[in-house]
């Protein structure tokens, strides 16, 4: 159900300030905090950074700060480049991964948030753990009963490959999932746009073979048929995919089917 | 029931107790998009018309009821509110048509690039705005 307000424990507080002493160039990031080991509410951390002493991206800042500021800072990452997913937050209100973020997009103070609506572990780290279990649902693996040739790989055309493009890239950052107000109001039973993407990327797939189960498992007022079009998640996706048409695709085949 | 999501907001401290973990924050800081707004005030303009079409209604009923009943109904429509209220009515019909003409586009499986999504979201604000001083200048200056 949509509760638009957050619960008691989760109404963020006011934090401290870090100045940055003498820095000719220096820029505020504020940064949500949250600490299991206090008992206290999240609250938000404001930290200056002398900009000329800094990597071009929010990463860099981040890891700047973890090195020289504060090593309590808690936040995911790993190959800086964009093709991990793991530092996927919301920078400047919108949901994007902080390595692919240029600091020079943002003018004025950078606020730093969890991903959206998900229960955060510390600081910028929320649980993803739902979300993957849904991934894991719509069995993202290559199904057929027909065995592969024996003198290689299963074939495809240049069209049939060509339809899973803007599909196989998704990195499974989940951006797109937790910038979608009907996933904050229905995840507990609507996959979101990620999953949806991934379960298209297998219905296309001209070498698999259980096409219709996977639409059957589709077959729901919740899982599928929860996506109104919004379009938050095409409008957000860091690599520049669409999981909104994909999920248009879904049910337009749903309705071919009905014949 | 309980929301399957319920286990995720159990944590656990350093030494092992269990925590409560906090939620992160959503419509509080989420920047407006103007993808989801108009989603949104399709949404609303929905409601607004369940509620405006029992004013057309009760205008219709007293229409049917006699010359007394569409008088004292008129008289209210005729003040500045109730015109306010009925331009807010007409208003709300055009974006709803309008926007609901696009949403049988994308279900139809076209516009979902995102320069068309833009341009999409633009013209049914403007085709809103066009239809609604049209409908008035037609029921106002030629009518």
């Amino acid at each position: 159900m949509a509760e638009f307000t957050l619960p008691k424990n989760s109404k963020v507080q006011k934090g401290k300030t870090f100045p940055a002493t003498g820095a000719a160039n220096a820029k505020t990031f504020s940064i949500y905090r949250w600490d299991p080991d206090t008992g206290e509410n999240p609250r938000m951390d404001h930290f200056e950074i002398d900009l000329d002493k800094c990597g071009p991206m929010v990463l860099d800042a981040l890891v700047k700060i973890k090195n020289e500021v504060d090593t309590t800072l808690t936040f995911r990452r790993s190959c800086r480049e964009g093709i991990c997913g793991s530092c996927a937050m919301n920078i400047d209100g919108t949901n994007t991964l902080a390595c692919l973020k240029p600091i020079a997009d943002v003018k004025g103070d950078i606020r730093i948030n969890p991903l959206p609506h998900m229960p955060v572990v510390k600081d910028l780290v929320p649980d993803l753990s739902h979300a993957y279990a849904q991934y894991r649902s719509i069995e993202p693996w290559l199904q057929s009963d027909t065995p592969a040739p024996p003198d290689g790989e299963r074939r495809q055309s240049k069209e049939e490959r060509a339809k899973m493009d803007g599909m196989w890239e998704c990195i499974l950052c989940f951006c797109c999932t937790t910038s979608c107000p009907s996933y904050w109001w229905n995840s507990d039973r609507y996959l979101g746009p990620a999953t949806l993407l991934a379960a298209y990327r297998w219905i296309a797939d001209s070498r698999d073979e259980r096409t219709g189960e996977r639409l059957d498992a589709l077959q729901d007022p919740f899982k599928l048929y929860r996506c109104h079009t919004i379009m938050n998640c095409t409008q957000t996706c860091p690599k520049g995919l669409n999981p909104a048409k994909a999920i248009g695709e879904i049910k337009t085949l749903m309705l071919e089917r009905q014949g | 029931m309980t929301d399957v999501r319920e286990a995720q907001f159990v944590g656990r401290t350093t030494d092992g107790r269990t925590v409560r973990r906090p939620l992160s924050p959503h419509l509080q800081i989420y920047k407006p998009q103007i993808t989801s707004a108009l989603s949104i005030f399709h949404r609303v303009t929905g409601c607004a018309l369940s509620a405006g079409t029992l004013l057309l209604v009760w205008w219709l009923v007293a229409a049917a009821t006699s010359d007394h009943a569409f008088a004292s109904v008129s008289a209210v429509v005729h003040t500045w509110v109730g015109h306010l209220v009925l331009f807010g009515w007409t208003a709300a019909l055009w974006y709803h048509f309008c926007a609901g003409i696009r949403h049988l586009v994308w279900d139809a499986g076209y516009g979902f690039e995102l320069p068309q999504v833009h341009a999409s979201g633009r013209l049914v604000l403007i085709a809103t705005a066009v239809l609604t001083v049209l409908t008035w200048f037609v029921g106002l200056v030629i009518v």
